[in-house]
């Protein structure tokens, strides 16, 4: 038995003290941490930085994402509408109030959250394909609102986004600037979400997601604890949206279509839903997919769509939670 | 004894017109232990739904502790200290045994809604939680995923968790059903422990069980009150016998 190995409290304690000091990271995610930090900071070396920008932007939106399929049992189908609601805002405030690129990127991120706190609102009432069929139909609304809204520039977009100053000072025309800088927004959202899994309100969330009416019966009131979720999901998929923005200087309708909501769960499917590493290696594959078919025209759909379909078939878990299966690891 | 903790009138629950509880004025009285027995589909863990709140009555009230819950929610129910295990086991299949008592334990922290803090502060629980586990014979297991546990286990881990809020009433839907001898044993040692300061309501079916724990015995089918009573008055009604006889002969029999 695996468990025989702790019998006394000290062990527990022990470890966990350990825990503390790598930020809550167990040994695997402690290693898998700096591989990911090494290789955001080898990474201009060798890819394009505005590649591996998008590749970051899209890695902290699935990220986001995943915390409700992955740790909490909310599959949404909208994650595109905060997404796109934060591209917009950032890109909208940049533009014609000319602020600074951090501010941009809150405010996106503030509107994203403040959406996602009505829809999740409203989401939550139901359960399972009626709660990813009510995420589907508000973000078709706020679609519809986007294309017929005067602000967000229709067809056009919102285009010719100078790329802000960061806290009035740094200049971020040069790509690998803004590349320091998405690369910290990164980081930062990647190790708030570890952080949210790993905090006390992470554990009654996953314990909602194992077992609801359990939780229930133990006096958790589950919708305030799948409401913040939502909140925080939705607030850090804006944050995202925001930065990649910022990168391209451009927000368009694009960002708020369904098949972004859709490429979101793909690229957190392909990784590993529930997982903390997952849903970056997947935006990984799934950028390169993108950008290194893309000579080939067409056939990048059709050519992405089998290498999904047999990642799926082959990795049930996503590559991440695969991995992390075979080698009994959590990552 | 004394006052009830417990009560219903004519609580009353329709599923599309089929009557699966009709009318049961239930009194359960502030610490015993009672039993709530008949056969297959008389409507206990419905009782047990309503009670708790997971279900709305059709008709009916409920009073708990004096006061009216009739309209409260389940988590509501919860933090009044009327706590429900449940008839399959219900842990949190991925959480180690540990973590599903910490689950509870962390509940007296208020709403836990801090997720910027790290989960080592849920450490200074761990003592209470191994000693938990302990009472229910799982110490050795605090480290496994709750879903790698035999189902006796799982049981056990589920009556720890349970008595990690330290209610007032705890309502028990067939703790000791699927479980070995030993492990029965077990968790009638553990009951008769427990019962210090609290009233526990049971569903069970192994009537030597309810012989050894229960003060006072309610006998349900067809989702109405047959017979109510002590062990002695109940298992010599005639009714309560035929029934058993008619629709569960396997059980009694098993018993
Ligand atoms: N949600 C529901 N919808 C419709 N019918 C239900 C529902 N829940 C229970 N029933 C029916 O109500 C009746 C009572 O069920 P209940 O589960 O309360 O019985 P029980 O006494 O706990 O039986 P057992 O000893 O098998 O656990 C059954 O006929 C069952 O089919
Ligand atoms: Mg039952």
């Amino acid at each position: 038995m695996r468990g025989a190995s702790v019998s006394d409290t000290s062990g527990i304690t022990r470890r966990s003290g350990l825990r503390a000091l790598a930020f809550g990271f167990t040994g695997a995610q402690a290693t898998a941490l700096i591989i990911l930090v090494a290789a955001i900071i080898l990474g201009p070396a060798v890819l394009y930085p505005v590649f591996l920008m998008k590749v970051l932007c899209f890695a902290l939106f699935a990220s986001a994402f995943n915390l409700l399929p992955g740790y909490v049992g909310l599959l949404s189908f909208g994650h595109a509408a905060y997404f796109g609601m934060g591209s917009y805002l950032a890109a909208w405030t940049a533009k014609y109030w000319g602020i600074d690129a951090e501010i941009a990127i809150l405010i996106g991120g503030a509107a994203a959250g403040a959406l996602g706190l009505v829809f999740g609102w409203l989401a939550i009432r139901r359960q399972g394909i009626y709660f990813a069929m009510i995420t589907l139909a508000l973000a078709e609304m706020v679609y519809f609102f986007c294309t017929e809204a005067s602000f967000t520039g229709g067809e056009d977009g919102i285009q010719q986004v100078p790329r802000a100053r960061l806290l009035g000072m740094f200049s971020m025309q040069a790509d690998m600037s803004l590349y320091w800088l998405v690369a910290f927004v990164f980081l930062v959202g990647f190790l708030l979400i570890h952080r949210i899994i790993h905090s006390p309100f992470g554990l009654v969330l996953q314990a909602i997601r194992e077992n609801e009416p359990r939780a229930v019966s133990l006096g958790y009131r589950v919708d305030q604890y799948k409401l913040l979720a939502f909140v925080l999901s939705a607030a850090l998929a804006g944050i995202a949206g925001a930065t990649k923005s910022q990168v391209f200087g451009i927000a368009t309708l694009t960002d708020v279509h369904s098949s972004m909501s859709g490429e979101v769960v793909l690229i957190t499917l392909i990784g590993g839903i529930g997982t903390v590493f997952g849903p970056a290696v997947g935006a990984l594959l799934f950028g390169a997919l993108e950008t290194y078919l893309a000579p080939f025209g067409d056939w990048v759909t059709v050519t992405q769509g089998a290498i999904f379909v047999a990642c799926v078939l082959a990795f049930r878990r996503g590559l991440i939670g695969e991995l992390a299966a075979r080698l009994r690891l959590s990552l | 004894m004394s006052e009830p903790i417990l009560q219903t009138t004519g609580l009353t629950k329709e599923f599309r017109g089929f009557v699966a509880v009709n009318g049961v004025d239930l009194s359960v009285d502030s610490g015993t232990i009672h039993a709530l027995i008949g056969p297959n589909g008389a409507g206990k863990t419905t009782c047990f739904n309503l009670l708790t709140k997971f279900l709305p009555p059709t008709r009916g009230t409920i009073r708990f502790k004096g006061r009216d819950i009739t309209g409260l929610k389940p988590a509501d129910v919860a933090r009044l200290g009327l706590v429900r295990s449940f008839q399959i086991s219900a842990v949190f299949a991925h959480l180690t045994a540990l973590q599903n008592v910490r689950v509870a334990l962390q509940r007296e922290r208020g709403g836990s809604f801090d997720f910027w803090r790290s989960d080592t502060v849920l450490d200074r629980y761990n003592g209470r939680a191994l000693d938990l586990l302990d009472q229910v014979g799982l110490h050795e297991f605090a480290d496994v995923p709750a879903g790698q546990l035999a189902y006796g286990r799982k049981r056990a881990l589920e009556i720890a968790t349970t008595l990690a809020l330290d209610p007032e009433m705890l309502l028990l839907d067939e703790p000791t059903a699927g479980m070995a001898h030993a492990d029965v044993d077990r968790i009638v040692a553990l009951v008769s422990r427990i019962r210090q300061g609290r009233t526990i309501l049971m569903v069970e079916h192994n009537l030597s069980v309810v012989e050894g724990l229960c003060d006072r015995i309610t006998v349900l089918t067809r989702g109405r009150v047959l017979a109510e009573g002590d062990y002695a008055t109940v298992s010599r009604n005639p009714d309560v016998i035929a029934a058993y006889l008619g629709s569960e002969a396997g059980d009694a029999a098993h018993a």
